[in-house]
């Protein structure tokens, strides 16, 4: 939770077989220590993970230069998440969507509010939370778009783990600055949370963790995720909301 | 067997994979004597239109494939950027396409008749069947579900040779075919039961 105390919650492979009978629309699957250790990605268990995976698999961990997402197309992964090397260095964006399509490369920002005597603001942080940017985040947001992001994951380092939903004041701001699609991550605890966030900031994408991994107030770990019929109450319940 | 064209471009592993737990016999063919024993033929393709094209048109496996195809009538499938390379030519780029399905392929951007959507056109979107066929038997009720990742769309010329559209700001054409030589737009190797149902007719061709 907030990137600190991990829990074991199982075997990788086991989790994508389960993930299929589910029927997820997408999987992201992050080594989130691969960049702090300063090691590369973890190919031969991508290669498992993706020959098992039956929907859209997104990888990221470690990536710092674009032969390594060759490689990862290669062995079946569709999209890649770059965080810490695309806010280092944008142009690294634009040489992977030469490569392999700007379809295919996804940047991840790691998102925390700083609370302020005069003001609120968000500032975009890597490494696992232990570094903060300096840079504006929405000028930020605008050079990645320009440098050939085709996705954007916004993932909010204080609602991580919280599951008392996502921070709709950020997804708002983010929206309004996006032109290419946009994933929030980070507070979904129920289905509820993700129509208030789409009847908030509109077409955008909605992820979650530990709504899908955890069960009650205990943290159980039972992997779930929305049948079809579900999924249309949803997106019932924003039009309601939509409508008041 | 089936043959998964391999000229450098798309997630080729992908559908080596499905067919793998399908239980099907796939392999890919990187050079000309691959395709000798191809019953069935999956022309993959990502990224850019051109350089998907110079990449084709330099592995030395268009010429045989066209024969395979054209002459010979086996079943292919063109998926994602493989299919807009069955079109004669698409907005993408400036080099021609292959030509086997009529037809051209043009760009989402500033052509939605309500707001500007997101480009490119990712996630699931539903499939509308124009008319019942092998790889789509029915209307169902419950309309097919593909995973879509792309900014460019294919438009048939012969109305005839669309069999679903989809729906994104405008409906465009999602699965073609011409004789024998099919195009989908979505990805049916990441697209759960709905991919592998269809790829699955499409090989009992």
């Amino acid at each position: 939770m907030g990137f600190t105390d991990p829990k074991y919650v199982g075997d990788p492979i086991n989790a994508v077989r389960i993930f299929n009978e589910k029927e997820a629309d997408e999987l992201m699957v992050l080594d989130i220590d691969a960049t702090v250790d300063g090691s590369e990605p973890d190919f031969k268990l991508i290669a498992k993970l993706a020959a098992e995976c039956r929907m859209p698999l997104c990888y990221g961990g470690g990536i710092s230069h674009v032969e390594q997402v060759q490689r990862l197309v290669n062995i079946g992964v569709e999209k890649v998440a770059i965080s810490s090397a695309a806010i280092a260095r944008p142009t690294l964006v634009t040489e992977i969507a030469d490569a392999v399509g700007r379809q295919s490369v996804a940047v991840v920002l790691d998102v925390r509010k700083r609370v302020g005597l005069l003001s609120t603001k968000y500032e975009i942080c890597t490494h696992n939370a232990k570094k903060a940017y300096k840079g504006d985040f929405f000028s930020l947001i605008q050079e990645l778009q320009q440098a050939g992001a085709g996705e954007i994951v916004i993932n909010s380092v204080d609602r991580d783990g919280m599951m008392k939903g996502y921070d709709l004041e950020l997804a708002a701001q983010v929206r309004s600055v996006a032109e290419v699609p946009i994933t929030f991550l980070g507070g979904a605890g129920s289905l509820e949370d993700l129509s208030d966030l789409f009847s908030t900031v509109g077409i955008v994408g909605g992820a979650a963790g530990s709504l899908f991994v955890f069960k009650g107030k205990y943290r159980a770990v039972l992997i779930s995720y929305p049948t079809r019929i579900q999924k249309n109450m949803v997106l019932n319940r924003m039009i309601e909301l939509l409508n008041k | 067997m089936i043959r998964v064209v391999d000229y450098g471009v798309g997630n080729i592993q992908a559908f080596l994979n499905l067919f793998d737990r399908l239980g099907l016999k796939a392999e890919r063919a990187s050079e000309a004597r691959d395709l000798i024993d191809a019953t069935h033929l999956i022309l993959p393709g990502v990224g850019h239109f051109d350089y998907a094209m110079r990449s084709f048109n330099k592995s030395g496996l268009r010429a045989p494939l066209e024969k395979l195809v054209l002459t010979q009538n086996k079943p292919l499938l063109g998926v994602c950027v493989g299919m807009q390379m069955l079109a004669h030519s698409s907005d993408e780029g400036l080099l021609p396409g292959l030509g086997w399905i009529p037809g051209s392929v043009h760009s989402f951007d500033g052509k939605s008749e309500s707001e500007s959507l997101p480009l490119p056109h990712m996630g699931w979107n539903d499939l509308k069947i124009n008319t019942p066929s092998i790889v789509f038997p029915t209307t169902d009720i419950e309309p097919p579900q593909f995973y879509f990742l792309h900014s460019y769309y294919f438009s048939a010329t012969n109305r005839s040779d669309v069999i679903a559209t989809t729906n994104y700001g405008l409906d465009f054409d999602a699965v073609v075919r011409h004789k024998n030589v099919f195009g989908m737009q979505c990805h049916p190797e990441k697209s759960h039961r709905w991919g592998e149902q269809f790829l699955r007719a499409f090989t009992e061709l």
